[in-house]
């Protein structure tokens, strides 16, 4: 059986040495790649009347952009690396939400980079990468 | 919605007009609208003959307890499923970035819970006693059946368009609802609804807030000009609805929440460093529930007062919910109800009660010690240092906490603002429903919106403001008349939902 990775992506410079770290190992291991990238959302949060009315619009636009700006670009690129990829886009807690996509592929390791915020900036807003290593079903991976 | 409140304590603290010469501007328009108008205010505030009951209120009463009994208590029998809605518990997960219920609840309690919470609550215990709070949530609990009857008809009959937006609420269910069960007449109700809830919107849902919370706050900071309070508001306000800077919105938002929250914490406080008065105060609610304690009107007063307070204090049977509630996502419009119907729950029930609880607990109004009935001096109950209403609500609280007053002023400043952006946008939709949708008849319609903000806040025209409320339960009357064709599609979704739901065919997702 194959490894699956889960890698966490949203575009920026961290994220793609995650990607790459992916591909290489998957690339070693015979495995595959599973791109993901989480828009942030709580269903919790509040909404002006205005925004709750164009939300439906909003989310069509934001699920096209994501797709097609960063996560097709990421896809192509692992495949050109000959490496087996799917990719996901979703709405939720960030790493919630990975730990959950996880699951349901049945992935083995998941991979993410880190943004190098301050201890004080982690402290106050969280980090993605702090909270993930927390409740990660399976090993998880913070490429610098 | 606080028709009464302009004889409470904000009132009597409204600055007197700047200048003889606006005084005299103010007089004219008054005079004019007060002899165009005068009928309508007349014939929506009409007396119940041989009593002093607003006929209007019992029509809000009767059919909140009509809707009550045709949906067997369906705000009682679907309670705790509403709860589990709004938790998210049934909402599938590929379906997240969608309004949520949570959101749709949340935008539309802030247009409901306001001054009324604070102040009204106080002009209503004030008049007609502790008996009063009883009736209130009576019709509280009732007037949850009337929204959820309103919020399913609003989710089920809305328009879709193409780029994915939404528009719902009233207009549309009379105009769709009406044709589809063969019945004449819905296109007009839909326009009466419409322009009474610009109406409304203008009034009641603006130059009123902005002319209270101008109140409230020269109460805090001593008088200044209401040109101030006014521009400052109109210009915020504008930035939100015409601005499209929605990140303000979404602060105040935040923060009415939170407030409310924040009240009814301190309120629950205040309770529990009473806590062994808190036998007495139900006791003294019952008593002056079934006797009225002396009270003007004796027990009807108390119903009047109780009945009034809740019927415009949730809005329930007015319609704007519906219009706030059509935008969330479901496949069940009847979902929406249940999460609706738990907002005259939470305005009404718990945040107009914890105010009257207060007043009572610490002992604001004075009880004769021989009769144990209250003392009235000019048909009001007697207070400690002669309040009354929102003076009444800050003296109950900064008998506990000095900084209480200070604190109450803000939360009026921002329920005023919240209510405001909500009655914006209901008064937008109405007037999209009669003029088209289009950039420029929206930004009429904004400008003149924001333009009456600060006439609200700077001036007291009566007449004005008086017709504007009387608009805003002309919306009620049309509104009713629909859901009362209506309620029968309402039942088949209910029936075919539960049904449903017990088969297991609505699955739990969490």
């Amino acid at each position: 059986m194959s490894v699956k990775f889960v890698v966490g992506f949203d575009g920026s410079a961290a994220s793609q040495n995650a990607l790459d770290f992916a591909i290489a190992r998957a690339k070693a291991q015979g495995g595959r790649v599973v791109v993901a990238h989480v828009l942030e959302w709580s269903p919790y949060s509040f909404l002006t009347p205005q925004e709750i009315e164009e939300r439906h619009g909003r989310r069509s636009q934001e699920l096209a952009r994501a797709e097609e700006m960063i996560l097709l670009p990421a896809v192509q690129k692992a495949t050109d690396a000959g490496v087996e990829t799917a990719g996901v886009v979703r709405y939720g807690h960030i790493a919630q939400t990975l730990c959950k996509i996880c699951k349901e592929e049945g992935a083995h390791q998941i991979v993410v980079g880190r943004h190098g915020h301050s201890e004080m900036a982690s402290r106050v807003f969280g980090s993605v990468a702090g909270s993930l290593v927390q409740v990660a079903p399976v090993p998880c991976t913070v490429v610098p | 919605m606080l028709k009464f409140m302009k004889y409470s304590g904000i009132a009597a603290l409204l600055p007197l007009a700047n200048a003889a010469q606006a005084q005299s501007l103010e007089q004219a328009v008054n005079d004019v609208f007060a002899s165009s108008t005068g009928w309508f205010v007349s014939l929506i505030f009409a007396t119940l003959p041989g009593t002093n009951f607003p006929w209007i209120v019992m029509w809000l009463v009767v059919a909140a307890a009509v809707f009550s009994l045709y949906f067997a208590f369906v705000q009682f029998r679907n309670f705790r499923h509403a709860i589990a809605l709004v938790r998210g518990d049934y909402s599938d997960p590929n379906d997240a970035g969608e309004v949520s219920h949570f959101q749709a609840l949340a935008t539309a309690l802030s247009g409901t819970v306001g001054l009324g919470n604070i102040a009204g609550v106080a002009v209503a215990v004030g008049i007609g006693g502790a008996g009063a709070t009883f009736w209130m949530i009576l019709a509280g609990l009732l007037g949850m059946a009337t929204k959820f009857t309103e919020c399913t008809l609003g989710v089920k009959y809305r328009n879709e368009y193409e780029d994915g937006t939404v528009s719902g609420g009233p207009m549309y269910y009379l105009t769709k609802g009406f044709a589809e069960r063969g019945l004449p007449g819905g296109k007009i109700l839909a326009v009466l609804f419409a322009v009474f809830c610009i109406l409304g919107s203008f009034g009641g849902g603006n130059m009123f807030q902005a002319n209270q919370a101008h109140g409230a706050l020269v109460g805090v900071m001593g008088d200044f000009s209401g040109l101030i309070t006014g521009v400052v508001f109109a210009a915020v306000v504008f930035l939100v609805i015409a601005g499209g800077v929605q990140s303000i919105a979404r602060v105040t938002e935040k923060i009415v929440p939170f407030m409310a929250v924040l009240y009814v914490g301190t309120a629950l406080i205040i309770i529990l460093m009473n806590i062994d008065m808190i036998g007495w105060a139900f006791g003294q609610i019952f008593a002056g529930a079934f006797t009225g304690l002396g009270v003007a009107g004796g027990v009807v007063g108390a119903l009047i007062q109780g009945f009034k307070r809740a019927a415009f204090s949730n809005e329930a049977g007015v319609g704007s919910a519906a219009i706030a509630h059509s935008a969330v996502r479901t496949n069940e419009p009847i979902t929406e109800g249940f999460v609706s119907l738990l907002e005259p729950f939470i305005d009404t029930v718990v945040i107009c009660t914890m105010t009257a609880l207060v007043i009572i607990i610490t002992q604001q109004m004075i009880v004769d010690p021989t009769t144990g009935n209250y003392m009235i001096e000019g048909g009001k109950i007697a207070t400690v240092g002669g309040t009354s209403g929102v003076a009444l609500t800050q003296a109950a609280f900064g008998s506990a906490f000095g900084f209480a007053p200070t604190i109450l002023a803000i939360a009026v400043v921002l329920f005023a603002f919240s209510t405001m952006i909500s009655w914006s946008y209901y008064g937008l939709k109405a007037w999209t429903f009669l003029f088209g949708e289009g950039r420029t008849t929206e930004l009429v319609f904004k400008t003149l919106f924001c333009l009456l903000i600060i006439v609200g806040s700077a001036s007291s025209l009566g007449p004005v403001i008086d017709f504007s409320d009387a608009a805003l339960f002309a919306m009620a009357v049309v509104n009713i008349i629909g859901l009362y064709f209506l309620m029968p599609i309402v039942k088949r979704e209910l029936d075919s939902y539960v049904s449903r739901l017990k088969s297991g065919q609505i699955k739990k997702f969490n």
